[in-house]
């Protein structure tokens, strides 16, 4: 006979070693939680990006402290700073040898738009050849504005419908 | 600018001068003096810079080349490109420099004797002038271009080469292939950034767009590039 749980919360007494829920909420919830930064320092945000490691404004608090300088390892590339012609190939290289799933942080006025670079040497924004979820203003921004980015990163990861992408051919390997 | 140059910078420049004729006598007519707005300034012939400068760096105590660079006259202009070297000594004269500037022969294939045997400093700098200026100097150990990639076909301070740069493709083929990413020239709205000089604060002389009357959406009428 079936009784009405008047339990709000779980209780593995009556119900078991079992939870029930969706999918998406725990793979994003997994994945939005420990966000594995590539700190792709370019320039001056790079500084500012070390800023919002360090204890002050302490980047941990977000589950985001584990810089990896292996993109191997990594799960958000975080583009600090002017990108230049010379320099792009390299930064789409390292994207590329990033494990599914990724995502990239344009930070600061250059990284987003090419900034006060007018000129012959620096790609116009690096989202001409990476795909950017999200943009911070700011030159260089100050590390609450990452710690911002940051969390908008969070609310865009658990939207995504990551169960259905793990199917999908372009998202397996 | 003649107004400018001090009294004891002429002296020192019309001694420096003399020393130097006396010196080579061959080349005397082309050592000349060199208008300068602050320190003294010669003119030599390139094919005597490298004997000059050897000279004034063992004899005269310039054991430091604290830069060295080329001005671009102009396309069309002859001599078209002058190398500039500035010599420091740290011994005989702390806080003179001296510059010393030669002007290429060739307007179309400029060429300089390499200095970075006597100035091992020089090595990058003229990496950076031939990269900039694509002027070859003949006897340097390694002349790559230093900023810019290898294989890329301009010099990009020259006088005909736009500020916003020229279409052409990525360094690497495979990435271009990839991303569909060009090199493009950078847009112009407005002009280039620059600074206003003058008695301003620092948020009104900051570097800008001088007009922003106009953008890419919303071309000027006359011409697009400035």
């Amino acid at each position: 006979m079936v009784t009405a749980n008047k339990e709000a919360t779980y209780n593995s007494a009556i119900e078991g070693d079992i939870v029930v829920t969706r999918l998406d909420a725990v793979i994003n919830w997994i994945r939005s939680n420990s966000i594995w930064p590539m700190p792709m320092g370019l320039a001056c945000c790079g500084i500012e990006l070390m800023g919002a490691g360090g204890a002050r404004f302490d980047i941990a608090r977000f589950g985001a402290e584990v810089m990896r300088f292996s993109p191997r390892q990594s799960d958000c590339m975080i583009v600090a700073g002017t990108v230049t012609y010379k320099m792009a190939p390299h930064i789409r290289r390292i994207y590329d040898q990033m494990a599914s799933p990724k995502w990239v942080i344009a930070m600061g006025a250059c990284a987003s738009t090419g900034g006060m670079y007018r000129s012959y040497s620096t790609m116009q924004g690096v989202d001409r050849i990476l795909p950017v979820d999200v943009y911070i203003s700011g030159c260089p921004p100050r590390p609450e504005a990452i710690l911002d980015a940051l969390i908008k990163m969070q609310e865009k990861i658990r939207r995504e419908p990551s169960a259905r992408m793990l199917f999908k051919e372009e998202y397996k390997g | 600018m003649s107004d400018a140059i001090s009294e004891t910078n002429t002296t020192a420049t019309s001694g420096i001068v003399a020393t130097l004729r006396e010196k080579f006598p061959q080349s005397a007519e082309k050592i000349t003096p060199r208008a300068s707005a602050d320190h003294p300034a010669v003119n030599v012939p390139a094919d005597a810079a490298m004997a000059i400068l050897t000279y004034l760096r063992d004899e005269h105590g310039y054991e430091m080349l604290s830069d060295l660079t080329a001005v671009d006259w102009a396309e069309g202009a002859s001599p078209r490109f002058t190398v500039v070297w500035h010599l420091l000594s740290v011994t005989i004269n702390p806080g003179v420099c001296l510059r010393v500037a030669a002007d290429c022969a060739s307007d179309t294939e400029p060429e300089m004797p390499s200095v970075a045997d006597i100035w091992p400093a020089a090595n990058w700098h003229e990496r950076e002038t031939f990269d900039m200026f694509g002027i070859v100097f003949t006897g340097h150990p390694d002349l790559r271009r230093i900023l810019m990639w290898d294989g890329y076909p301009h010099h990009p301070l020259r006088k005909e080469f736009p500020l916003a740069g020229m279409d052409d493709e990525l360094p690497d083929p495979e990435v271009e292939a990839e991303t569909k990413a060009r090199l493009v020239a950078a847009p112009m709205a407005g002009g280039p950034f620059v600074a206003s000089t003058g008695n301003l604060n620092l948020a009104e002389s900051e570097p800008r767009a001088k007009d922003q009357s106009w953008s890419e959406e919303n071309p000027k009428a006359e011409g697009p590039k400035g």
